[in-house]
């Protein structure tokens, strides 16, 4: 479980044009469910996913994760909580690493090399088994009906198989929970079907799922456990 | 212990997948970089083996000189001078040297023809260095025709080529007979070339050639620690003029690099945040940008001290050779025996290596030191 508690982050705070993105949000995002946050361009959809991420650092207010695995910090055992706001980078590196696993609105594959590499990116810092790590991607993108371009160089994709990459390397480590920016957003209908199948699977495989979108396919899923709506960075719905 | 250096294997391994993603880019940078460790590490073992060259042949040179002068001129001394310097005190031993210089029309270049004393060496046979006898094209056995001063050709069987450690030393040498060294220039018996005066103690020197200068007003003595340090003089004076003219060449790689290095491109900084954002940490990245710095500088510089020393000592730097060598001093041509030295080297790898590598490490810093949805959006 994740649970936020009067969660502000507010841009260039101190100079003459403070912004800020989310306003006072509390929170709580139950496990193993699909939470939905919607709201228009703007609404603080993406910074909240952010800060839950470990990307960033909340201005003021506090998350906590409740339940994680042994292990995933030192001395931390299986179902403690933890307070994130507060921790240096190199645990939030830690829980980013194998908590979370992201799938950005522009997927951020790395150019230039291959799909086997991009989904392998993440396990490079972590020195783990090569063989063993690139058994695990192949695995992954075989089940995600990749295995034809395995080889291939992610700068010939369509932007459903660039999808379905970024899918494959935020599910590398196997993290608790998936974090999915706007994924349909570079989709059409039939894709975006397909994703939220793809979705559901994984929800009932036990992973905790947020994804922000205003795409109706997406928020009107009966997939959707929870929907949560937000306008200039508070929640105006659904929490 | 396996998963560190597991993980230094995977970053190293993705920092050259990334250094070949931008092939274009980081070959025109090894290239010029090459380029310039190429001229300066060239620029440092051409003097190094002039330098070392120089100290050979001192080492064999008798510790003072002694010419006669007439006019300011150089001309023979008389033989019978050296029993009046062999009689001052702390003087060991005098010898009078007939030698000159041969100018060979066909090869262009000044010959050095010197007397020797050394029974071996028969009657109108010669002992010749391995430039003469690459130029003659001759071997052990071979006669070779020289022009004496009536115009005649006067013939001389080569009877050694003589093997120097440097080539310098020997290498335009021609060795004969006191007799056939006077047939050659006619040169007049009773006088020599000049005195070769060997000290019992090197540091009574200064005081014996005052007392040779007192006794013989028409002399100059020479000692070898002043031929010594005008040659180490006239080869630091070239050395740095080509130090001053390849400023320029360095100034703009430094300029070059330094965009090169400085300049994180947006595709670069986006990178850096979807490394950070899906799991790697600062240090991470830090490292795996040391990893594609590195290589870029180490190659460059490999490449570089490689292609000189090629240059160097199989061509003879043929690049610069009109402006480090002179041109008559040092003919005919002559193959430098290879020098490494391992402090110039270390100030050349210091100079070149590790400025590029902090150059391009200060910005990748910057970018990975801020939150990852920071850098994604910048």
């Amino acid at each position: 479980m994740i649970e936020l508690i009067e969660v502000m982050k507010t841009y260039q705070a101190g100079l003459a044009t403070p912004f800020t993105a989310v306003d006072r949000v509390s929170l709580t995002i139950p496990d193993a469910r699909l939470t939905v946050l919607k709201g228009p361009s703007g609404s603080g959809k993406t910074t909240l996913l952010t800060l839950i991420g470990c990307m960033a650092r909340p201005t003021s207010g506090r998350i906590h994760l409740h339940g994680l695995p042994a292990g995933t910090l030192p001395a931390l055992q299986a179902g403690d909580s933890v307070e994130i706001t507060s921790l240096p980078e190199r645990f939030l590196t830690t829980i980013r690493r194998r908590t979370f696993g992201f799938i950005f609105q522009q997927f951020n594959l790395v150019r230039g090399i291959s799909v086997l590499e991009n989904v392998l990116l993440p396990t490079y810092p972590m020195g783990l088994d090569h063989q063993e790590v690139e058994g695990r991607a192949v695995q992954r993108l075989e089940g995600l009906g990749l295995a034809r371009l395995i080889r291939s160089s992610v700068d010939r994709l369509s932007g459903g198989e660039a999808q379905r990459v970024a899918i494959a390397r935020a599910l590398i480590n196997d993290p608790a929970v998936i974090i999915a920016d706007e994924p349909t957003a570079h989709l059409d209908s039939r894709l975006s079907e397909d994703f939220m199948e793809l979705m559901g699977e994984f929800r009932a495989a036990g992973k905790t799922l947020l994804i922000t979108s205003h795409d109706p396919i997406v928020y009107g899923s009966p997939l959707a456990d929870l929907v949560v709506e937000m306008r200039d960075g508070q929640i105006v719905a659904g929490a | 212990m396996r998963a560190p250096i597991q993980r230094y294997r995977n970053i190293l391994d993705f920092a050259l997948s990334s250094l070949l993603r931008r092939k274009g880019r980081n070959l025109a940078l090894i290239g010029v970089y090459t380029l310039v460790v190429f001229v300066i590490a060239s620029l440092i073992f051409f003097v190094q083996a002039l330098k070392r060259e120089a100290r050979e042949l001192l080492v064999q040179a008798p510790d003072m000189v002694v010419q006669r002068m007439v006019a300011g001129r150089h001309d023979p001394v008389p033989v019978a001078q050296a029993e009046a310097i062999r009689a001052i005190r702390g003087v060991e031993e005098v010898q009078a040297r007939l030698w000159g210089y041969y100018y060979d029309p066909v090869f262009g270049g000044n010959l050095t023809v010197m007397a020797s004393e050394d029974p071996s060496l028969a009657a109108e046979a010669v002992w010749i260095g391995q430039g003469v006898a690459r130029s003659m094209r001759v071997k052990e056995g071979d006669l070779i025709s020289l022009r004496g001063y009536g115009g005649l050709p006067i013939l001389f069987t080569v009877q050694k080529i003589l093997a120097g450690e440097s080539e310098l030393v020997s290498s335009d040498l021609i060795l004969m007979s006191p007799t056939d060294v006077r047939a050659l220039f006619n040169f007049p018996t009773g006088l020599a070339t000049d005195l070769a005066v060997t000290a019992g103690n090197p540091r009574e020197l200064p005081t014996i050639a005052a007392k040779i200068v007192e006794q013989f007003p028409d002399t100059r003595p020479i000692l070898k620690s002043e031929v010594l340090r005008t040659y180490e003089a006239i080869f630091d004076w070239r050395g740095g003029l080509m130090v001053v003219v390849l400023g320029s060449a360095i100034l703009a790689f430094i300029i070059f690099a330094w965009d090169k290095a400085t300049g994180l491109s947006a595709e670069e900084r986006k990178e850096i945040g979807i490394l950070k954002s899906i799991g790697w940490e600062s240090s991470d990245v830090l490292l795996l940008k040391f990893w594609e710095g590195s290589v870029v500088s180490l190659t460059a510089f490999l490449s570089g001290v490689l292609l000189a020393y090629v240059h160097v000592f199989f061509f003879s730097a043929s690049l610069f050779e009109h402006a480090l060598k002179g041109w008559s001093v040092l003919f005919p041509r002559y193959q430098l025996v290879p020098v490494l030295d391992g402090y110039q080297l270390t100030v050349l790898f210091f100079l070149t290596v590790l400025p590029y590598t902090a150059a391009t490490l200060v910005p990748i810093w910057r970018a990975a030191t801020v939150d990852p949805d920071a850098a994604m959006r910048s």
